[in-house]
């Protein structure tokens, strides 16, 4: 039996006999575990929805574990049904390749690093040249003049450059017209 | 929502959780269910007049025992299947013990009379309307089930409907068996477990659309 099922079982334990404090380590614990499983899934943009959804499912139906089984068994069959329901909502056909119940708490993952992948992703569609400009200026916080230098450009171009990147980037995620 | 706002919302009230909260959710939903359907089959049917010279009888105690069987055993594999994680596969299997059981009953009673007496054992008096009426007085336990499983989280939605109408079935069986007068186990064996069948596929069924969470 794995670490997180010792420790997360332990949480839910404390948690089903009125343990708000447990129940609050244990749900930040479990949203970690389900953002890296959903992510991997259906992509960072429904993974959060999912999470939500898996949270409130695991808050409503607590009442439906058992403590002597293991508790890796029970999130994973939660989790895998909201992700059945969501491809069903989805009006897509998948069968999901079996998988051990472990696989729900093999990977954890901050909301930011989900971010960051969002970025990117977005980044990539860019022109190189435009892209390390993005990075420089609007990521590693460098100021206009700072990246000018360090680009040989001249300021006015990098404030051309950075304006019409942010563009480009604003339109591939903005409402579509 | 921010997942850090929905934790927050769900961790301000963490009542405390009694185990066993699966089998009393679901008895309490047997409990009116097996109310209700007793008491229709008295108004509708009756009970057999010559029930107390009947419950001396070998073939009034496999009706009882046969759809009782069925019954408990459904309610195990019901209640595996309503809790996430847990698997119901050896239940599953063992509903099929007193089918089997019963069948090689039917099989010696059959093979011992005589050929002029077949047609009966198999048909009775009432094979056509004695599934039919299994099926209606299982109705009270499908809203019964359904109500306690919609509480619940079964994460397959169409083989926990199977399950739940299976055990409807051999309730509502169980609850028939108070008025039926057939008494031949391959007249049981067929009919009633066809009533049961029946059940347990429109369970599949509603299943499907009733038992999403």
């Amino acid at each position: 039996m794995g670490e997180a099922e010792t420790r997360l079982k332990a949480l839910m334990i404390a948690a089903l006999s009125g343990d708000a404090a447990a129940y609050r380590v244990l749900l930040a614990a479990l949203t970690l575990h389900l953002r890296a499983y959903f992510a991997r899934r259906v992509g960072a943009a429904d993974a959060e929805d999912l999470v939500q959804e898996t949270l409130i499912a695991i808050h409503t139906r607590r009442a439906t574990y058992d403590t002597r089984l293991p508790f890796t068994a029970w999130l994973h069959a939660i989790a895998r049904y909201k992700l059945i329901d969501h491809f069903r909502r989805m009006g897509i056909r998948r069968t999901l390749p079996l998988e051990d119940a472990e696989t729900v708490v093999a990977a954890e993952e901050s909301e930011s690093a989900g971010a960051k992948r969002d970025v990117e992703k977005l980044l990539s569609a860019l022109p190189p040249a435009r892209r390390e400009l993005m990075r420089q200026v609007k990521i590693e916080g460098l100021s206009t003049a700072e990246a000018a230098r360090r680009t040989g450009m001249s300021e006015s171009a990098v404030k051309v450059g950075v304006h019409r990147a942010m563009k480009a980037l604003s339109a591939m995620i903005g409402p579509k017209s | 929502m921010k997942t850090g706002t929905l934790i927050d919302r769900l961790s301000e009230h963490v009542a405390p959780v009694r185990p066993g909260m699966a089998v009393r959710t679901l008895l309490a939903g047997l409990g009116v269910s097996a109310l209700v359907s007793f008491v229709t089959m008295m108004i509708w049917l009756g009970i057999r007049p010559d029930f107390h010279a009947a419950m001396h009888t070998p073939a009034y105690w496999m009706k009882f025992f046969y759809t009782l069987a069925l019954a408990g055993l459904g309610f195990w594999t019901v209640e595996r299947l309503s809790r996430p994680g847990a698997r119901a596969n050896l239940q599953g299997l063992f509903e099929t013990l007193p089918v089997l059981l019963l069948a090689a009953v039917a099989y010696l009673q059959w093979s011992a009379a005589p050929v002029a007496e077949h047609h009966a054992l198999m048909m009775g008096r009432s094979h056509t309307v004695c599934p039919g009426r299994i099926v209606i007085l299982s109705l009270p336990f499908f809203v019964g089930l359904f109500w306690s499983l919609r509480k619940l989280a079964p994460t397959r939605p169409i083989l926990t409907g199977a399950a739940a109408g299976l055990l409807a079935g051999a309730a509502g069986a169980f609850v028939y068996a108070f008025h039926c007068d057939e008494s031949a186990a391959p007249f049981v064996v067929m009919w009633y477990t066809f009533g049961i069948a029946l059940a347990g596929v429109a369970g599949g069924l509603l299943g499907r659309f009733l038992l999403r969470w």
